[in-house]
């Protein structure tokens, strides 16, 4: 075995520590759970689409990655505290004399239903897609934002 | 493949790239999934890249090795807190060996909803060609 010498004395400063250890915990963390950490530690592994879900103080927004479908493609209703959404993903048959080498997108339908911490204002919900991702903005109802309240006192 | 026509689709968490070799920034890469298929005048390949735009995808050529790199920029605003997050986003890499049959001068890319389509021509001289037999 050859030892490499390396002068990095003292450690503190060299380079970036964290970012090497973040992913030595990914990879473990990966043969541990047998799949990738992400998909077998989150409440709804396996249903398609994976979503996040992100909130400021006056609304809801929802992201999907959904290539491939077109905005008139998708069915997305919403009720007072929860989010649906429905589709199909078709690939588009290629000439009948192609031979195909490898194949690993698949297409199939999907249907969700995602239930939001608190009441939406339904009647303004926005959703857009662009390059494959889906954007939805939820505006929280009036009644579930916090209001100040002034206190009065002597 | 008719039987997947109303089968539902199934969420596949994005692979990352494995490899020897570091980024400079850190961050985790993606392996995009890609359909190749053959012709007989050219070779096709479809990668299912969401939220990548034309002006951050790179295409790479070099000594018969084609990488296809995309930068992808994190689409939330700074004052969102994370709710749920069920699939990362980051960067996508892959690269494939080409053989000298492409023509590699050819080759033309289109975006669109965030699938890539890469036309590879084949070259001039590999097209399957009749050749006529003439009788004596």
């Amino acid at each position: 075995m050859i030892f490499r010498r390396v002068n990095t004395w003292p450690t503190w400063h060299w380079r970036d520590q964290w970012g090497e250890m973040d992913r030595l915990r990914r990879e473990l963390n990966a043969l541990i759970d047998g799949s990738y950490s992400q998909n077998a530690t989150d409440p709804s592994a396996g249903v398609f689409p994976l979503m996040n879900v992100t909130e400021d103080n006056n609304n809801f927004y929802i992201r999907a990655e959904l290539p491939g479908i077109k905005a008139g493609e998708l069915n997305i209703s919403v009720t007072g505290d929860s989010f649906s959404i429905s589709g199909e993903r078709k690939i588009p048959e290629e000439q009948s004399n192609s031979k195909y080498h490898r194949r690993e997108r698949e297409s199939g339908s999907f249907s969700r239903i995602l239930n939001l911490p608190s009441q939406i204002d339904t009647g303004k919900v926005e959703a857009s897609t662009s390059d494959g991702i889906l954007k939805v903005t939820l505006p929280k109802s009036e009644t579930t934002k916090p209001k100040q309240i002034t206190v009065s006192g002597a | 493949m008719t039987e997947s026509e109303n089968k539902a689709l199934q969420a596949k968490g994005k692979s990352e790239v494995v490899s020897n070799a570091e980024e400079t920034k850190p961050g985790p890469i993606f392996t995009p999934a890609v359909d190749i298929f053959e012709t007989d005048k050219e070779l096709i390949l479809l990668a299912d890249m969401p939220g990548v735009k034309a002006k951050d995808l790179t295409i790479d050529l070099r000594e018969g090795v084609l990488a296809i790199s995309t930068k992808v920029d994190p689409p939330e605003a700074p004052g969102e807190v994370g709710i749920l997050r069920e699939y990362q986003e980051g960067n996508y890499y892959r690269k494939f060996n080409l053989s000298d049959v492409i023509d590699q001068s050819k080759i033309e890319a289109d975006l669109k909803d965030g699938v890539l389509r890469l036309t590879l021509p084949k070259a001039e001289s590999v097209a399957p060609r009749k050749i006529e037999v003439k009788a004596a």
